[in-house]
Formats: C-alpha cells, sequence, structure tokens
C-alpha cells in the first residue's frame, strides 16, 4: 500500500482550535474512512485532540462534496473538517 | 440560473429587475432575503462574521438550486450569499425565484433556504463588542426544516 498524500482544510472552530486553514500530510497505511482520519488527527497533538475531541459534531467533506464519517478517503485530493454549518 | 458568492452588498431590487429583465413569461417572482440582527438568543450583537469554503460553496449552493429545478418548474433564479464582516441591518442572502404561477415560486424558495441552511459551507460568529466573539450553533430546527422536503 503506498503512502497517501492529501491536502486538509479546516474551517470555523476546528480551524482556530488545529491553528490552521490548511495543510498538507502524508497518511499512514491503515487509515481507510474518514472517521479513520478524524482518530488519526486526534493522535497528533493536543491542538489537534482539541478540534477533534466532539467527533459526533465534526462534518467532511471530500473534494468540496460532504460525506459522512464511514466515507472511503481512497482517491481524495482534498478533505475539510468543519461544525455544522450555520449560513444562512 | 445563477449563484453568486461576494463580500460588498447587493441591491435586491437591481437584482430582481436583472434577473427578470425581458422575460414575459414569469408570472410569479419570489423573492426572501435574509438580515443580520441585533440581538441573537439574548445576546447584543454588534456585528457577524461570515467564514465559508471557497469552491465548495459556489459548488454546493449550485448543486441545491438545481435540486430545486428538478423539483419545480422555474423560469429563473438566483442565490447570493454574503461573506466576511456583516453589521446589524445588512443583507445576508437572497434567494429569488421566478415561475409562471406563484406557487412553484413560493415552494422553491423555501426550498432553497431549508436546503442552502443545512447545506452551504457557511459559518457564522458573532462579535459582541467588549465580550469577544462566539461561534453561531446550528440550530436543530433547520434540521428538521430540510428534512421535511425529504419525504417529497
Amino acid at each position: 500500500m503506498r503512502v497517501m498524500t492529501v491536502k486538509l482544510c479546516y474551517f470555523a472552530w476546528v480551524r482556530e482550535r488545529v491553528g490552521k486553514g490548511e495543510e498538507v500530510v502524508e497518511l499512514p497505511e491503515g487509515i481507510g474512512s474518514v472517521a479513520d482520519l478524524v482518530a488519526w488527527l486526534r493522535s497528533r497533538g493536543p491542538e489537534y485532540a482539541a478540534a477533534f475531541q466532539r467527533a459526533d459534531v465534526i462534518r467532511a467533506a471530500i473534494d468540496r462534496t460532504h460525506v459522512k464519517p464511514t466515507a472511503a478517503i481512497a482517491g481524495a485530493r482534498e478533505i475539510a473538517f468543519f461544525p455544522p454549518v450555520t449560513g444562512g | 440560473m445563477a449563484v453568486r458568492v461576494q463580500r460588498e452588498p447587493f441591491d435586491i431590487g437591481a437584482e430582481v429587475a436583472r434577473l427578470i429583465a425581458g422575460r414575459t413569461d414569469i408570472g410569479a417572482v419570489v423573492t426572501f432575503s435574509g438580515l443580520v440582527r441585533d440581538v441573537n438568543d439574548g445576546r447584543r450583537v454588534t456585528a457577524i462574521w461570515l467564514e465559508h469554503y471557497p469552491g465548495m460553496t459556489e459548488e454546493e449552493l449550485a448543486r441545491v438550486e438545481a435540486e430545486a429545478q428538478l423539483r419545480w418548474p422555474l423560469q429563473a433564479s438566483l442565490v447570493m450569499h454574503r461573506y466576511g464582516k456583516l453589521s446589524p441591518g445588512e443583507t445576508i442572502v437572497l434567494v429569488v425565484t421566478a415561475s409562471a404561477h406563484r406557487q412553484a415560486a413560493f415552494e422553491a424558495a423555501e426550498f432553497l433556504m431549508d436546503y442552502l441552511k443545512t447545506r452551504a459551507p457557511f459559518w457564522k460568529k458573532e462579535e459582541m463588542g467588549a465580550q469577544g466573539g462566539q461561534w453561531v450553533e446550528a440550530r436543530q430546527s433547520d434540521d428538521a426544516a430540510a428534512a421535511r422536503w425529504d419525504r417529497r
């Protein structure tokens, strides 16, 4: 299995807690779903643990389309994490 | 059929006039505009900051508009949404729907608002003067409003 490089984007309080709006990361093997990715991110440091503490309220998008936590990330170029939207 | 996301204010009357200019097949136009309030959940709000996801915002609004086109016979539609800093009284969002008859225009406008509120990637932060800022929490009533269209 080859290493997967992906761009991650963060918005609203997820961005504030992580401390950056985007980054490019190399994912280790075994991360198949959005939920797996969230679990891995939480292990990256206290700022990530704080941002992804309430995993049930975090929403995700793969390549600018809403997805569920069970969604596969294979082939994704850009994965975004954010709170429930509050526009309108 | 158009979606616009911008920082600048807009003139609702001018937008409606442009949408229906030269058209003689439109019998009904419905506009909805959403404004910034100075009080939310009992807190005084001095301004709001609207963050969005450039690229996805436009794509998601276009998907919501396309869904409305599938469900109702619309002759024209427009969805505009602002981002950045807005003061109380300013317009945040504008939805315009045009159809031969009023029912489709009314229903489609309501659908567009309900769907964009739960799908378009915008986040509001309220500024409360010296007390700092606070991210607005999503409302369950918005999810319920959007869900009622799923049954149709």
